[in-house]
């Protein structure tokens, strides 16, 4: 079972952001990880690997030279090898130019049964790159998969989740999953696990070695400005005299007031 | 002097920080109430090489070197200083002792178990009488054909109570004081071994600790630690080894003082104003910060001196003391400004600064008191004996 993950770096999830000039301000920005949907992929696809008992799993990502140390983290929970897609051309990309370097990069690793990504970024939220890569890469794709009952001879039976409860799919392989947070937590790279990541395969591909030509990675998407959500409003005691008149309060607030009853 | 981290060494830090603050933080209080061992915690850092990270992984380890081990102590001490001691004593008091002075068999033996964390290990010096001046213990081994036989009562073993394996130090030559103590690799399962009381501490409380009691204990010579004789030299050359660790411990607990104390002075309103507004908690958390920085100094510098002393066989004495008698005076010092700055919130047990400010004194006492490292300290200040 050959596995392609594709994973990005994102901005830690307790990091602080602050907002300059209607952008996100790259001072802020000083902590980084892989994904946490990312790593629901990782974490699956270990666990494949390790029952098939053969095949490899290859991290795919684009980033800033500097994103090759979340890469490796990657290596050091277990995945195989990694590729890592690195060009001014990919600065700025939105999730239709990501996907469109993906399946290229992916096409050229080939040989693979499943791509496997987190169905959003933590970062932007956008929540399409999964999809489009499926549509690049010809094949079928499952969103939000929470759980992959059998797997194997060119078919999978796999739990996505829907509003309010799972669907039992069954797709063809090779196709395109994207995680949504299972039952398995993903694990902590072993000391060995770190020591042995920087004696994995690392290779890094720009747009030319991939056969992709910069003009046809122009954004289709802009972000005109980014607001910080609104403070939250201290909260309030109802008052009143008795528990009856409190909760009588209470309604009339939320009904005239939150206007949600 | 270069004190910036490999991609490793950052690896290892963060690897540490996000185990001890997602399993760790939330057990710790209820552990220090209870004083139970954390069993499952243990085995999990185990799994993960935090239980032998200095020692080659052909004996179950994992490799690193001092730095990794003093970042990985830091970062789960900040989160428990209980899980710190456990980890100190398995690392750098079982393991690298018997790393350094053990046999090929000694080592697949019992170093594999312990540094894999399979087995938990610990390290027995300390008796009822006899603590700082090791030449008075009165625990006996005697010679009998090819066997030992043990007798005695040592006390504040830690993690004594779950150890299988213990670096055990007693007397073969009483006479000869010091220089008569031998070094033994005790299986606690044996007969003639029995845990005495559990020791009720002020801090630390879930790093069991506990007296040993030896009635007639017989154990080959092949378990015996180098030759007779040299168990003293090393039980100190273990606690170079060992103070670096205690002294990142000592940081780990600083830190998470000095943390909780910068986000309680920037959130407690006061006379219309934030507590960090006024300059008398400005200079708290500025001398706290400072000394902080001075510790992890000092303690890097004792990683990177035992570095290249283990190359050149030559000791690290000086820099390991001095590491750990001012880490572990700094955390004693902020826990108690942490308190301080808490008010009456910092001697309540809804916050966890009261039990850094009981677990940052230990570190003051064990591995050698602030007395003794002062006396270590000057012993190379002025030479000669």
């Amino acid at each position: 079972m050959n596995i392609i993950v594709c994973m990005k770096r994102t901005p830690d999830t307790a990091t602080k952001i602050a907002v300059k000039d209607g952008q996100i301000d790259p001072a802020c920005l000083d902590t980084w990880i892989i994904n946490p949907y990312d790593e629901y992929a990782i974490e699956e696809a270990l666990q494949l690997r390790d029952r098939a008992g053969e095949g490899k799993i290859t991290l795919v990502s684009i980033g800033p030279p500097e994103a090759q140390e979340t890469i490796r983290k990657g290596l050091a929970m277990g995945c195989d090898e990694a590729v890592h897609l690195v060009d001014d051309a990919f600065a700025g990309l939105d999730p239709l130019g990501a996907a469109k370097v993906l399946a290229a990069a992916i096409q050229k690793v080939g040989d693979f049964d499943l791509v496997y990504t987190g169905w959003k970024g933590v970062d932007e939220d956008h929540g399409q790159t999964g999809i489009y890569l499926a549509e690049f890469l010809g094949l079928p794709h499952v969103s939000m998969v929470v759980k992959i009952d059998d797997i194997g001879d060119g078919e999978a039976r796999v739990e996505r989740e829907v509003e309010g409860g799972h669907e039992l799919v069954r797709t063809s392989l090779p196709a395109v999953f994207t995680a949504q947070k299972g039952e398995n937590e993903p694990r902590y790279p072993t000391l060995r696990g770190i020591m042995g990541a920087k004696k994995k395969p690392f290779q890094t591909w720009s747009a030319a070695d991939v056969g992709l030509d910069p003009a046809g990675l122009q954004p289709v998407q802009e972000i005109l400005s980014v607001t910080l959500p609104p403070q939250r409003q201290a909260g309030r005691i109802v008052e009143g005299e008795t528990v009856e008149e409190k909760a009588r309060e209470l309604a009339r607030l939320l009904r005239e007031e939150a206007k949600v009853i | 002097m270069d004190f910036s981290l490999t991609e490793e060494q950052r690896m290892i830090r963060d690897l540490a920080r996000d185990f001890a603050q997602n399993e760790i933080v939330p057990i710790a209080a209820e552990h220090d109430e209870s004083g139970e061992f954390p069993a499952e915690t243990i085995r999990k850092m185990g799994e993960l090489g935090l239980m032998g990270i200095e020692i080659p992984p052909e004996y179950g380890g994992g490799g690193l070197d001092t730095l990794c081990y003093v970042l990985a102590m830091e970062e789960i001490s900040k989160a428990d200083a209980a899980h710190g001691t456990i980890m100190s004593v398995n690392n750098s008091l079982f393991c690298h002792a018997l790393y350094k002075y053990g046999t090929e068999k000694q080592k697949q033996k019992y170093l594999i178990p312990v540094a894999s964390g399979e087995v938990v290990g610990a390290y027995s010096l300390t008796e009822p009488m006899s603590g700082s001046d090791a030449g008075t213990m009165r625990s006996r081994a005697v010679r009998d054909g090819d066997e030992y036989v043990i007798n005695g009562r040592k006390s504040w073993v830690s993690s004594g109570p779950v150890a299988k394996y213990i670096l055990l130090f007693t007397m073969t030559a009483p006479e000869k004081k010091h220089h008569g103590i031998t070094a033994f690799i005790v299986e606690t399962g044996r007969p003639g071994f029995a845990h005495g009381k559990v020791e009720p501490k002020l801090g630390i409380r879930a790093s069991a600790t506990c007296e040993c009691v030896y009635e007639d204990y017989r154990l080959p010579v092949a378990n015996r630690l180098g030759e007779e004789g040299e168990g003293f030299k090393i039980a100190m050359s273990t606690l170079d080894e060992g103070r670096i660790g205690i002294a990142s411990q000592a940081l780990g607990i600083a830190e998470a003082a000095y943390e909780a104390s910068v986000a309680y002075a920037k959130e407690r309103y006061a006379f219309g104003q934030a507590i960090a507004d006024f300059q008398a908690i400005q200079w708290k958390l500025a001398d706290m910060a400072t000394r902080i920085e001075a510790s992890r100094l000092l303690i890097y510098n004792a990683a990177l001196t035992k570095e290249r002393a283990e190359q050149s066989g030559a000791r690290y004495t000086r820099e390991s003391s001095m590491a750990k008698l001012y880490a572990s005076e700094t955390a004693m010092w902020v826990a108690t400004q942490a308190v301080q700055i808490h008010g009456g919130m910092g001697y309540s047990k809804e916050l966890p600064v009261e039990r850094y400010f009981r677990d940052a004194k230990i570190t003051e006492i064990y591995e050698g008191t602030s007395e003794i490292q002062r006396m270590v300290i000057a012993r190379s200040v002025l030479g000669g004996k």
